[in-house]
C-alpha cells in the first residue's frame, strides 16, 4: 500500500530569479519502506522533503500522504496532520536547548498530542531505551555529543507513532562510524515499529544503507531503484 | 498549561542576565509606584486631616446658600434652632457619625483696649467641638489644653492676631459685633490660649463659647451658622454625606432644594485640588511604569523570538499549533511579569517598612515635626501587580504572535 504518492511535483521560487527546484516529479513510497534521496547540493532533496512534510506546497502536481491530499491543507490543519502522521529529523538535530533528553522527546507527546504523564512516560522511556539514550535522559542538548544528540531526535521523531519519518541530511554533521550507527538505528527502528523512513543524503557512505535510492538531479527525478547493500 | 510554565521558566532561565535586567527594571518601577503612592498618600492624609481635624471637620451641613456667601458669615442664613435640632436628630440616627459640632459663625471687632482689628469668631460648645476637630486642642499653642480652655467668658485668640496685638494669656479683650437686627454689642473675655493658625480658610479665627456667641448676637433660640461632622472613617464620607441627605429627606441633585445643603471638606476646601494634583501626579506615575514595563518586556520578547527562530521552526514543524506557540511566549512575558511585580512588591514593601521605622519629619504649614508614617492600601497592591501583569502579557502579545505566525520553512532555514 502506497503511504506517499506523488504526481507531477513541481516547485519554482521566485525571488529576483525563477529557480526551479523541482519539475515533474512522480513517485509512490510503500508503506514501511526506507527510501533515501540521494543527489548533489542543489538537486532538490530538501524541497522534497518539505513537500511530503507539509512545511511546503508544490507549485504544481499533486501529493497524497496517508491518504490525505496534502496540497490541499491549511497552515493550521497542516501542523495537526505533522504533529499526528509525520516525525522530522533534521541535519542540525534541533533539539529544544532548554529541555534534557527525556523532556525533548516526551515534548510532542505534551504539546501536541496532548498524552496523559503515565502513558507519555512509559512511551519515551521505551523509545530512549530503543534509541541507547536511557542513561543520557536527564542530560541538555549541551552535554550529548552530535551522535547522541541525533539519537534523541530520532526518538522524538517516533514517540508519537508516525506513519512516517522525514530525515534531511540526518548524518550530514556527524562522522563516518557514527553516521553508520544513526542509519543503522533508523533502520531499526523502521523494524521494529514498521514506520516508513525517508531520508535524503548526498554522503555516499550511507546510501548504501537504504533499501530504495531515487535519486535526483537538478530538481528532476531520475530513478529509483532497490539497493542490494 | 504547566509544561507552558517550565519551558517558559527554563527559556527565561536561559538567558539569565536578560532576564535578570527585566525583572530588576520592572521590579524598580513597581517599587517607586508602591513608595510613592504611600509616601502621597500619607502626606496627603496628613494635610487632609490637619484640614478637617483642625477646624473644618469631615463634613458640614448649612442652610442654603450659606456657603456660596460664607465670606460675609451672613446672620441671617443660619439654620433655625427647629431646624438645627431636626439635623441633631438625624445625625444622632447614623452610626457613621463619629461627633458633630454646632457652630455660630460671626465677623466681630476685637479690641485689647487699645488696639481693634477684624476677627472671625466661631461660637462653640467646647466638647462638641474639640470631638469634632480632634487636632484643635493640639493648636493650643500657650494656655491649656482642654476643655476648659472654652468655658464662658474665655477666648482663644489665633497666634497671628496674638502676636500683632501682645495679646498673652490672661489678658482681658473686648469682641464687639452688630446682630442680624443692626443693634451693635460686646463682651469682655479673658484670654485662655493662642490658637496656632491652620491651612487653609477658617484656620484664622478665634474660638468663645456657643452661648457667649448667643448672647453677643442677642439671639434668643440656639441658631447655628452650620454644623460641622466628623465621621468614622474619612474614606467614606460621600456615603455619609449622602445618608445625611438621605436624613434630610435631600436629593443628590437637589440638595439645595430643601433648603439645606450638605458639603464634603472636599467641597470646603481648595486643598481639595492639591489632593487631586497628586491623584494626577500617582496616575502619571503608574503611566511611566506601564511604559518601562511594557518597553522592557516588548524588548526582551522580541530578542527572545529572533534569537530562537529555528526553535521556534523546530516546535511548528513537528505539529506545535500557533496558537501554543503563542501560548509559549506570552506565557515567558506573564513570568517576567510576574517576577517582576513579587520582586518588586516585596522590596517596595520593604521600603515601606523600613520609612515607617526611620520616622523622617516634615513641615505641613504651620505644623513642624509630622512624622512620614507611609501606608499604603492592599487594593494597590494587588491593582499594581495585576496592571504590571496584564501590560507583561499584552507587551508578549506582539512577539508572540510573530512567533505563532512562522512559516515552520523558512524558520528552519534561518541562520
Amino acid at each position: 500500500m502506497s503511504l506517499v504518492v506523488a504526481q507531477s511535483l513541481s516547485k519554482t521560487y521566485t525571488t529576483s530569479v525563477e529557480v526551479k527546484a523541482l519539475q515533474e516529479v512522480s513517485f509512490n513510497i510503500e508503506t514501511g519502506s526506507f527510501v533515501s534521496f540521494v543527489g548533489p547540493s542543489g538537486s532538490g532533496k530538501t524541497t522534497l522533503l518539505n513537500l511530503i512534510g507539509c512545511l511546503d506546497k508544490p507549485t504544481e502536481g499533486s501529493l497524497v500522504v496517508g491518504g490525505v491530499d496534502v496540497v490541499q491543507l491549511g497552515r493550521r490543519d497542516a501542523a495537526a496532520f505533522r504533529g499526528e502522521n509525520i516525525g522530522f529529523v533534521f541535519q542540525s538535530f534541533n533539539l529544544i536547548a532548554v529541555l534534557t533528553s527525556f523532556e525533548n522527546v516526551e515534548y510532542p507527546l505534551v504539546m501536541v498530542q496532548n498524552k496523559p504523564p503515565g502513558e507519555r512516560r512509559t512511551r519515551v522511556l521505551e523509545l530512549l531505551q530503543a534509541v541507547g539514550m536511557s542513561d543520557q535522559k536527564d542530560k541538555l542538548p549541551d552535554q550529548l555529543s552530535g551522535g547522541q544528540k541525533q539519537r534523541v531526535a530520532i526518538a522524538r521523531a517516533l514517540v508519537t507513532q508516525p506513519k512516517l519519518v522525514l530525515a534531511d541530511e540526518p548524518t550530514a554533521n556527524l562522522d563516518h562510524e557514527t553516521a553508520y550507527t544513526i542509519i543503522k538505528l533508523m533502520k531499526k527502528m523502521r523494524d521494529e515499529l514498521n514506520t516508513t523512513f525517508i531520508f535524503s543524503t548526498h554522503d555516499t557512505r550511507i546510501i548504501g544503507a537504504a533499501e530504495i535510492i531515487c535519486t535526483l538531479e537538478d530538481g528532476r527525478l531520475v530513478g529509483c531503484e532497490e539497493a542490494h547493500g | 498549561m504547566g509544561n507552558l510554565f517550565k519551558i517558559a521558566l527554563r527559556n527565561l532561565r536561559r538567558y539569565k542576565r536578560r532576564s535578570a535586567l527585566t525583572v530588576s527594571l520592572i521590579a524598580f518601577g513597581v517599587i517607586f509606584v508602591l513608595v510613592f503612592v504611600a509616601v502621597t498618600a500619607s502626606i496627603k492624609d496628613f494635610m487632609i486631616a490637619q484640614i478637617t481635624d483642625s477646624y473644618l471637620g469631615d463634613l458640614q451641613i448649612h442652610r442654603a446658600g450659606y456657603v456660596a456667601s460664607i465670606e460675609s458669615l451672613p446672620l441671617n442664613l443660619n439654620l433655625t434652632p427647629e431646624g438645627a435640632s431636626a439635623i441633631e436628630k438625624v445625625l444622632g440616627g447614623l452610626k457613621e457619625v463619629e461627633s458633630y459640632s454646632e457652630r455660630i459663625k460671626f465677623g466681630a471687632l476685637f479690641s485689647n483696649f487699645t488696639e481693634t482689628t477684624n476677627i472671625r469668631i466661631n461660637g462653640v460648645y467646647p466638647e462638641k467641638e474639640f470631638a469634632t476637630c480632634s487636632q484643635m486642642l493640639s493648636r493650643i499653642s500657650q494656655g491649656e489644653k482642654s476643655v476648659r480652655a472654652l468655658e464662658r467668658g474665655k477666648i482663644l485668640v489665633p497666634s497671628l492676631l496674638a502676636r500683632g496685638f501682645g495679646v498673652k494669656i490672661g489678658d482681658t479683650v473686648v469682641v464687639v459685633a452688630t446682630n442680624k437686627d443692626g443693634s451693635v454689642n460686646g463682651k469682655t473675655f479673658l484670654v485662655s490660649g493662642i490658637l496656632e493658625s491652620a491651612t487653609g480658610p477658617g484656620g484664622r479665627d478665634g474660638y468663645i463659647h456657643f452661648e457667649d456667641a448667643m448672647e453677643i448676637l442677642r439671639l434668643s433660640g440656639k441658631e447655628v451658622s452650620e454644623i460641622a461632622v466628623a465621621v468614622k472613617s474619612l474614606g467614606r464620607v460621600q456615603e455619609v454625606a449622602q445618608s445625611i441627605r438621605g436624613g434630610l429627606g435631600l436629593g443628590e441633585k437637589k440638595q439645595k432644594g430643601g433648603g439645606l445643603e450638605v458639603h464634603t471638606w472636599s467641597e470646603l476646601s481648595p486643598f481639595a485640588n492639591i489632593a487631586r494634583m497628586i491623584d494626577v501626579m500617582t496616575f502619571f506615575i503608574k503611566l511611566m511604569l506601564i511604559a518601562i514595563v511594557l518597553i522592557s518586556i516588548l524588548n526582551v520578547m522580541i530578542m527572545a523570538v529572533y534569537e530562537r527562530v529555528r526553535e521556534i521552526g523546530t516546535i511548528a514543524a513537528i505539529g506545535t499549533l500557533p496558537r501554543k506557540i503563542l501560548s509559549l511566549f506570552l506565557v515567558e512575558g506573564f513570568c517576567l511579569g510576574l517576577t517582576g511585580a513579587v520582586v518588586g512588591v516585596l522590596l517596595g514593601l520593604g521600603i515601606i517598612f523600613v520609612l515607617n521605622l526611620s520616622k523622617i519629619t516634615f513641615d505641613f504649614g504651620q505644623t513642624t515635626g509630622l512624622i512620614l508614617a507611609p501606608t499604603i492600601d492592599p487594593l494597590e497592591v494587588i491593582m499594581a501587580s495585576i496592571m504590571v501583569i496584564a501590560v507583561s502579557v499584552l507587551a508578549s502579545l506582539q512577539p508572540a504572535y510573530k512567533a505563532s505566525r512562522m512559516e515552520p520553512i523558512d524558520a528552519l532555514r534561518h541562520v
